[in-house]
């Protein structure tokens, strides 16, 4: 999933300061998995920004609404009745949500209450860990199912290099070394020998050679 | 040729190399590097000069080794991947070998989180290993990524390094396997103190027949105080540095520690001297040139052999 962390409250404030009608908009997917964007973080910023305004005395009008997902047409469709009800849109989605809902209303400013993080796996309670890049062209069978390019702090295809020590990078104790964790399991699946090979360089052309990605399959229009 | 590589010919010639550090100026002024180079003139086959190491902005590698190219001496291009991509690395290839660099050593670098530019994006579009095989092909067969044909291929000696002290220890002689078998005709190691797990490591290399197939230069760097010694242990990237010698240090009044830290690199090169497959010393005296000869001197590896151009 994709994850995301709300932005500190002074920069959400200052964002929405020249607004009288905001719309808070929550998203129900991703970001509600990880407890940044979803139902109940959308009614708390709502409230939290409303006891703001006021004990500073300002008038604005601040309303909550939680989309199943800001990032598909069909769902943010659903806005049409109520949109010219404000003045702007704070986004709790991730930045695709915020783009989505942008580009089905351009005549308002749709900002963003979080900071998109990464796309990776909920490993315990309040726990998020990076573990793809979106390449377009998976590896994991190569490595023994461990992301060389998201895992690595220099995504090296043929580490590990002289900084791992005791399974950590050197980077920080806390990070470890996906290195020591390919070796581990290849060797588990008695595949060790992989790894003898010179793996070659990424071909970057698959993420970055034809500008923004878009996957278009005819079998799914309409 | 690449036989242009003085440091080629004392090694092709059966010596026992001596390469040394110089790490550019934090600054445009050529006068420093200059400096260092007469510090070494006579003293060592080769200066290495590094690629913005540890990640702060330094004066460029290729022009301070053009610099010490001009001054008469041989030196050893660093490369790190962290800062440029494929285009950059093949082009700068093809650069040094134009204004007369002979020796190139491909290195991943150091994660620009340690640097004075925590805030840069990290490359890394080639690890060190490809790029060892991307000049080896460049030199070899004249071409560049992708098979395009060059006009004229570079003249390069070609190194690596290698860290016997990284984990996990059993792989390691993998990766050296690796790194020669991209193209790394000589290799220089991190810093040596833990010479019982180095010893470790060559027999493994040798087993696998690769000091056949490469130099290994062994890395020392002299150490200054017992403060150092804990420093380098505790937080650079990499580095073993037993108890023993930070204990050694210790024992010894802190106005002659650096004299002892000599001593101890001193010991260490006769050493490595007796180690079968290690071909000379690549000596890393972080801004401590001008120690360089004497080391090299009680050592007893002077003078540098006379080579002859072939």
């Amino acid at each position: 999933m994709i994850t995301a962390e709300r932005k500190p409250m002074d920069e959400i404030r200052a964002m929405i300061a020249p607004y009288k009608k905001l719309l808070v908009l929550g998203c129900g997917s991703c970001v509600a998995e990880c407890a940044a964007g979803g139902e109940k973080e959308t009614g708390m910023l709502a409230s939290t920004l409303r006891m703001a305004n006021k004990m500073e005395g300002k008038e604005v009008l601040i309303q909550e609404k939680t989309l199943d997902r800001q990032c598909v047409k069909d769902f943010v469709i659903l806005l049409d009745d109520v949109i010219d009800r404000y003045d702007a849109v704070l986004s709790l989605g991730c930045g695709a949500g915020v783009q989505a809902v942008a580009e089905m209303f351009s005549e308002i400013p749709v900002l963003p209450a979080l900071n998109t993080e990464f796309l990776g796996e909920t490993r315990d309670q309040g726990l998020w860990v990076e573990n793809c890049l979106g390449c377009g062209d998976c590896m994991l069978d190569d490595f023994g199912g461990v992301c060389p390019l998201a895992r690595c702090s220099k995504q090296l295809l043929n580490g590990p290099c002289g900084g791992s020590k005791d399974g950590k990078c050197e980077i920080n104790p806390e990070v470890p070394c996906a290195w020591q964790a390919i070796i581990d399991r290849l060797d588990r699946f008695g595949s060790l020998d992989r790894l003898e090979r010179i793996y070659p360089p990424k071909d970057w052309s698959r993420k970055q050679g034809g500008g923004p990605r878009r996957i278009r399959r005819e079998d799914q229009q309409r | 040729m690449k036989d242009e590589s003085r440091l080629k010919r004392v090694l092709d010639q059966g010596g026992f190399a001596v390469t040394a550090e110089c790490g550019p100026p934090k600054g445009a002024d050529k006068d420093t590097v200059l400096r260092k180079a007469e510090l070494l003139r006579g003293v060592v086959d080769a200066v290495n000069v590094t690629d913005n190491q540890t990640a702060i902005v330094r004066m460029s590698s290729l022009a301070a080794c053009t610099l010490l190219k001009s001054a008469g001496l041989d030196p050893v291009l660093q490369v790190a991947v962290r800062d440029r991509n494929r285009i950059a690395l093949q082009s700068d290839i093809l650069g040094a070998s134009a204004l007369g660099v002979r020796n190139i050593l491909c290195l991943s670098g150091d994660h620009q989180s340690f640097g004075n530019q925590p805030q840069a994006v990290g490359v890394f579009d080639l690890d060190s290993i490809q790029f060892v095989q991307v000049v080896r092909t460049m030199r070899d067969k004249g071409t560049i990524l992708g098979g395009e044909s060059l006009t004229k291929a570079p003249e390069l000696f070609i190194g690596a390094a290698a860290n016997p002290f990284g984990d996990p220890f059993s792989f390691r002689v993998t990766r050296l396997a690796k790194k020669v078998a991209a193209g790394a005709e000589f290799i220089q190691t991190q810093c040596i103190y833990n010479l019982d797990r180095f010893e470790k490591w060559m027999a493994m290399a040798r087993d696998k027949g690769l000091t056949e197939k490469t130099y290994i230069l062994g890395g020392v760097t002299p150490l200054k105080s017992a403060g150092m010694a804990k420093y380098m242990k505790k937080k650079v990237a990499g580095m073993d540095v037993p108890d023993e010698v930070i204990k050694r240090l210790e024992g010894v009044p802190a106005n002659q520690q650096a004299e002892e830290g000599l001593r101890i690199c001193v010991e260490t090169i006769q050493r490595l001297k007796e180690i079968p497959g290690v071909r000379g010393v690549h000596i890393m005296a972080i801004e401590w040139e001008e120690k360089v000869r004497e080391i090299v001197e009680s050592a007893g590896l002077m003078p540098r052999p006379v080579v002859s151009k072939q």
